[in-house]
């Protein structure tokens, strides 16, 4: 039988050509420059919102001058992105999976409300009402897991009934009343201590933000350094081929969104820092602001690509672009008006840069 | 023939599958020899597919059975296949392409680091993988792939289908299903493609080939099964046979030829 395989090989032409190894047998040659930018930026998504970053604060120092690139003025940028930036953090690994989660500001707040009254009106200590408000958050985030995977309804249905519901419980739970800043402070100051900062020259560096920088770090460590990460990226990609290879695809979302109810949690403690108080009004629009930051992070809504890099930056464009047409003297509508741009812009070029095709 | 000294790597016996009214395996059998390759060729309903999912393990048959150098097994997903070496290669290939082409090759088996890191941490060894990706891509005549960090979606259909070979070819220990391999290929791709399978038999793999593509099949294929009507009906060698033959047996133009290794086996 051997012997036959020879005449029935395939073609002698088709032989990997001699001393290929590591080869660069690519048609790059007739790439023009229009091509390289596209294969660069196709390369390495996170480029655009960097440079998007780099280029409005260049604009806004020219118009704004010295006031924009006041330390103090972009400690406060970064401290009012904290929050979108914490949202976003966990945003990005639900839209990574292809889903949405139009539940986050709602998780948050819900679990900000169980640390803070059980602390408070209930007189719970602090050690054990905090991991309670975070064990609200992961039990929001097991529920919308548990409908995504096993009910096989669509995320953006799941967590728009999820956003109600929570919603609803933070009313029933709070009673729609605030916890003034003084009655947090008595019992349950350790609540606020995200809300304390390191002065660093006359900028002022939040615990928030490093709470949030600390979980950019870990989320990044986890989606690339480990094989849960590349599932995560493999499941938002190609569902099928996920689950071919052998990954329990619903077992890794549930633990996803999990992890990303935990987020808001911490989100949840970020904000009883930023405010001072435990109010069940506070940060609604948190959810839309969230997506904003991960779409112009450079995250496809489509799944399967983007970074936590990417959804930092893009929570810093936004806050630069509100701080910067602030300080220009703008009306805030302008800043709204902005951000909608943004968003168009960020995801029109996100489509050109997903076309491929060498 | 030799099947008192070679023995099938796997067969199947009497296998049934109905889907309500429809049965899609009648009864069917089904052997695969060391170190050959079978192409196994059947009109479209003939339940070539229904055959090769309840080997791959992804359809579980009403009744007959499995066997694995000759002791049944009971495959209850793809996973318990391939944990019994069987890599199956399916047509719309399986291949994550955003992710890079190591990252596809290890998707759902990564290997981490040893120590602390691996252990604690689950720090992935990604030098090691990408090492290997390469060690298989190369040893399968591959490199031609520039970059084994790239993703999978720069790649064209052929090499893509090349690293879903190598794959199949790294990890299947015993037995390498292809699902119409050729099926979205240009000529050229093709011949790339049929050449690897031919590697991959050098290295001792026998592989099952699903294929309509009756050049190919008999250009590579050392016997053939025919597919008829939920059983097999005919084991052709693709020199005694032309291909207006198969395609007559298999369309019931013909009569079969007797099953000599039924028979034997029997």
């Amino acid at each position: 039988m051997n012997t036959t395989n020879e005449t029935r090989g395939p073609a002698e032409f088709e032989k990997v050509l001699p001393g290929s190894e590591d080869a660069v047998v690519f048609e790059e040659d007739r790439a023009t420059v229009l091509r390289r930018v596209h294969h660069f930026l196709h390369a390495y998504p996170t480029a655009v919102p960097f440079i998007v970053l780099l280029f409005t604060i260049g604009v806004f120092s020219a118009i704004v001058g010295d006031r924009f690139f006041a330390p103090f003025n972009l400690s406060l940028v970064l401290q009012q992105v904290t929050i979108i930036g914490t949202l976003g953090i966990a945003q990005t690994l639900i839209i990574l999976t292809a889903g949405i989660d139009l539940s986050v500001g709602a998780i948050m707040i819900l679990s900000s409300i169980v640390m803070g009254r059980l602390a408070v009106v209930s007189g719970v200590p602090v050690g054990i009402a905090f991991p309670l408000g975070l064990a609200t958050g992961m039990a929001c985030g097991y529920l919308n897991g548990l409908l995504v995977t096993r009910l096989k309804l669509p995320p953006f249905i799941v967590t728009l009934g999820t956003w109600s519901i929570f919603g609803a419980l933070v009313l029933f739970y709070s009673k729609s009343q605030s916890l003034r800043q003084q009655e947090v402070e008595a019992v349950a100051s350790f609540l606020q201590w995200t809300g304390n900062a390191i002065p660093i020259g006359a900028a002022r560096l939040t615990f928030g933000s490093i709470v949030m920088l600390l979980l950019a770090a870990l989320v990044w460590y986890m989606l690339n350094r480990t094989a849960f990460g590349r599932h995560i990226y493999a499941i938002g990609d190609d569902p099928d081929a996920a689950r071919l290879a052998g990954i329990n695809t619903s077992r890794t979302l549930i633990a996803v969104y999990v992890i990303a109810g935990l987020i808001c949690a911490i989100g949840g403690w970020i904000l009883i820092g930023r405010i001072g108080a435990i109010s069940p009004n506070s940060g609604f629009n948190a959810n839309l602001d969230s997506i904003t930051a991960v779409v112009i992070g450079g995250t496809s809504l489509f799944g399967g690509r983007g970074s936590i890099v990417g959804t930092l930056i893009g929570a810093l464009i936004v806050g630069v672009f509100r701080s910067g047409l602030a300080l220009a003297g703008l009306d805030a509508l302008w800043q709204e008006f902005a951000v909608g741009v943004l968003i168009i812009v960020a995801v029109a070029s996100d489509q050109w840069i997903r076309r491929i095709s060498l | 023939m030799s099947t008192d000294v070679v023995k099938p790597i796997l067969q199947a016996r009497d296998l049934v599958k109905r889907y309500g009214r429809v049965t899609a395996l009648d009864h069917a059998d089904f052997d695969l020899m060391p170190n050959e390759i079978l192409g196994v060729i059947g009109d479209n309903g003939a339940g070539k597919s229904s055959l090769i999912k309840v080997l791959a393990g992804a359809v579980i048959p009403d009744s007959g059975e499995v066997l694995m150098d000759g002791k049944p097994v009971h495959f209850r997903s793809p996973l318990d296949a391939r944990e019994a070496g069987i890599e199956t290669v399916y047509q719309d290939l399986a291949l994550a392409p955003a992710l890079s082409i190591a990252d596809n090759m290890f998707l759902g088996r990564e290997t981490r680091k040893g120590g602390a890191m691996g252990k604690w941490f689950r720090l992935l060894d990604r030098s090691g993988m990408q090492k290997r990706a390469r060690e298989q891509l190369s040893a399968l005549g591959l490199l031609t792939i520039q970059n084994i960090k790239q993703p999978v979606e720069t790649l064209s259909g052929g090499q893509r289908q090349g690293v879903a070979v190598a794959r199949a070819a790294a990890f299947g220990s015993k037995v390498i299903i292809l699902d119409e391999p050729t099926a979205a290929l240009g000529v050229k791709e093709s011949r790339r493609v049929l050449e690897l399978m031919l590697d991959v038999k050098k290295r001792g793999l026998p592989i099952i080939l699903i294929s309509h593509n009756m050049p190919h099949v008999f250009e590579v294929a050392d016997r053939i099964h025919i597919h008829r009507l939920g059983r097999r009906i005919a084991v052709i060698d693709p020199k005694d046979y032309s291909m207006a033959d198969a395609v007559a047996i298999m369309t019931g133009a013909m009569p079969p030829p007797p099953m000599a290794d039924e028979m034997a086996a029997a």
